[in-house]
């Protein structure tokens, strides 16, 4: 345990102590656990009547894909949507936590949710942690003061824009974006866009792959087009089915150890009240 | 090339705050870049504080992000407290006491410019640190090392107002010729005693200095742009 100075007066906030520890020691050399990020490409446009929210669906662990199909489109508000890129644990975590003060925010008010509100708690949460809880997140809903479509960054900034992209495929899908957006696209047109710019970032960038998730949202209605496109099938099935008859595999070894004799029971009281 | 999407967002940026004759005029870019990437080619790094006064931010965006929102709320009660508009130099105040006592902490530099009817047009720079400085002429962000130079000798006393906003345009625009991390448009704000006005001054429409070239049109607006008859020979 770290112990400050006696005569120091508590602070406020977060204690950064442990996170300074962590930096010096990646200096000395340790590894840090791999944890399970979403390497991503999230994208969000706003269209005619609304915004238009997408996302691939690879999770990585390191080099290894950890999950094939997963869920980068979380849910905040029956109106407001968020994309999350960065360390999955803190999207999920962080999308869940407004998630949750946004509805009690809703009871309070008598209100539907504004976007802006969602923004302004994950803005605050994240510039408190200073950049540590990794959650680089594409905000996007349609409330009483019209469609909204923002970025929110690890340290806490947000910028506002009519088209957005984060996470590593994000220059990929930017490039679609940059050359083919127009103001005022159909809802057709938008998916289009969208999942053109998605599938530019699942072909060219090793982060991200798989499938395209879309979200349609517009006023009083939303849509979530779970796995829209699926431009990554499973090509090497053989037609016969594989068959795995008991002989196929090699023993090498075998050792067998009587759990009996390990557990004992011990004669306890019954709890009571 | 390192490309660190995880880098802070900062501003690299080019800021202005200038006084002429009845008011000030604010200017900035509009590139927030992540690293080596441009994170968002068209922000808008005037923010308002108030209904008569304005800050243009530089260094970190969460932070001057961050500090802005907090000053806005002060001085949104300070206004409610006082019974009038509160003066730009409370504002400037608020946002020189943030800065100061989390000097630690924040890396921003900020330049707070607006209207009252006491003391007129003013303008007053927080650079790093906490420095509150009021001066007639202030400039900010990676892009103003460019700039010292050229207000030595452009800047003068009592301009008007179109000869002040001409004068911004011209050093924001010089400033994202020769600054890597300023670019994109150009946008001004004036307050007076009027009230308040924003002004879009789009690349295109920006002077090309010493060895900036034409821009062409993009193949891809010709291609796109459909033709109404086929080529004929």
């Amino acid at each position: 345990m770290v112990k400050t100075s006696i005569n120091a007066p508590t602070k406020g906030g977060f204690n950064f102590d442990l996170c300074q520890r962590n930096e010096m020691l990646l200096k000395k050399g340790m590894q840090l656990p791999t944890f399970r990020k979403t390497g991503t490409t999230i994208v969000g446009i706003v269209f005619q009547d609304g915004v238009i929210l997408g996302a691939d669906t690879r999770a990585t662990e390191g080099p290894i894909v950890a999950d094939k199909n997963c869920e980068k489109i979380h849910y905040m508000a029956p109106n407001i949507y968020c994309c999350g890129a960065g360390t999955a644990a803190d999207t999920e975590a962080v999308t869940d936590m407004v998630s949750s003060q946004l509805q009690l925010h809703c009871y309070a008010t008598g209100r539907e949710s504004r976007v802006v509100t969602a923004l302004t708690l994950l803005k605050s949460h994240l510039f408190s942690y200073q950049g540590h809880v990794s959650a680089a997140l594409v905000l996007g809903g349609v409330d009483i003061s019209g469609p909204h479509l923002h970025t929110v960054y690890p340290h806490g900034s947000t910028d506002t824009l009519p088209f957005a992209t984060m996470g590593s495929g994000s220059l990929a899908a930017m490039a679609v974006f940059e050359s083919k957006f127009r103001e005022g696209l159909t809802k057709d047109e938008g998916i289009q866009l969208l999942c053109e710019a998605i599938c530019s970032g699942i072909f060219n960038d090793l982060g991200s792959g798989s499938n395209v998730d879309v979200c349609i949202i517009t006023k009083g209605h939303t849509e979530y087009l779970r796995n829209h496109q699926l431009p990554n099938p499973r090509t090497y099935v053989s037609s016969r089915g594989y068959n795995f008859v008991k002989g196929h595999t090699e023993v090498l070894s075998t050792k067998i150890t009587p759990l009996k004799s390990k557990a004992e029971a011990a004669l306890v009281d019954a709890m009571e009240e | 090339m390192d490309l660190d999407l995880n880098a802070p967002h900062s501003m690299g940026t080019t800021i202005i705050g200038v006084t002429y004759d009845g008011g000030v005029i604010l200017g900035a870019d509009s590139r927030t870049s992540t690293g080596m990437y441009v994170a968002n080619r068209a922000s808008d790094k005037i923010t308002q504080l108030t209904d008569n006064v304005y800050i243009c931010r530089s260094g970190s965006a969460a932070d001057s992000q961050v500090v802005s929102d907090y000053v806005r709320y002060f001085l949104h009660q300070h206004t409610i407290q006082l019974g009038q508009p509160s003066t730009v130099k409370v504002a400037a105040n608020l946002v020189r006491l943030l800065s100061y006592s989390n000097k630690n902490m924040l890396q921003m530099g900020v330049i707070i410019g607006g209207w009252d009817k006491y003391e007129g047009g003013q303008i007053y720079s927080v650079p790093l640190g906490g420095t509150i400085l009021k001066q007639p002429f202030a400039i900010g962000g990676s892009g103003s090392s460019y700039l010292y130079g050229f207000f030595d000798q452009a800047w003068k006393e009592g301009m008007s107002k179109d000869e002040a906003e001409k004068l911004v345009v011209k050093a924001v625009s010089l400033a994202i010729a020769r600054d890597g991390a300023s670019g994109g448009v150009v946008r001004t704000v004036i307050i007076n005693a009027d009230g308040v006005t924003k002004n879009f001054y789009s690349g295109d429409s920006l002077p090309l200095w010493h060895e900036e070239l034409e821009p062409h049109n993009s193949l891809l607006d010709i291609l796109a742009s459909s033709s109404p008859e086929p080529m004929s020979t």
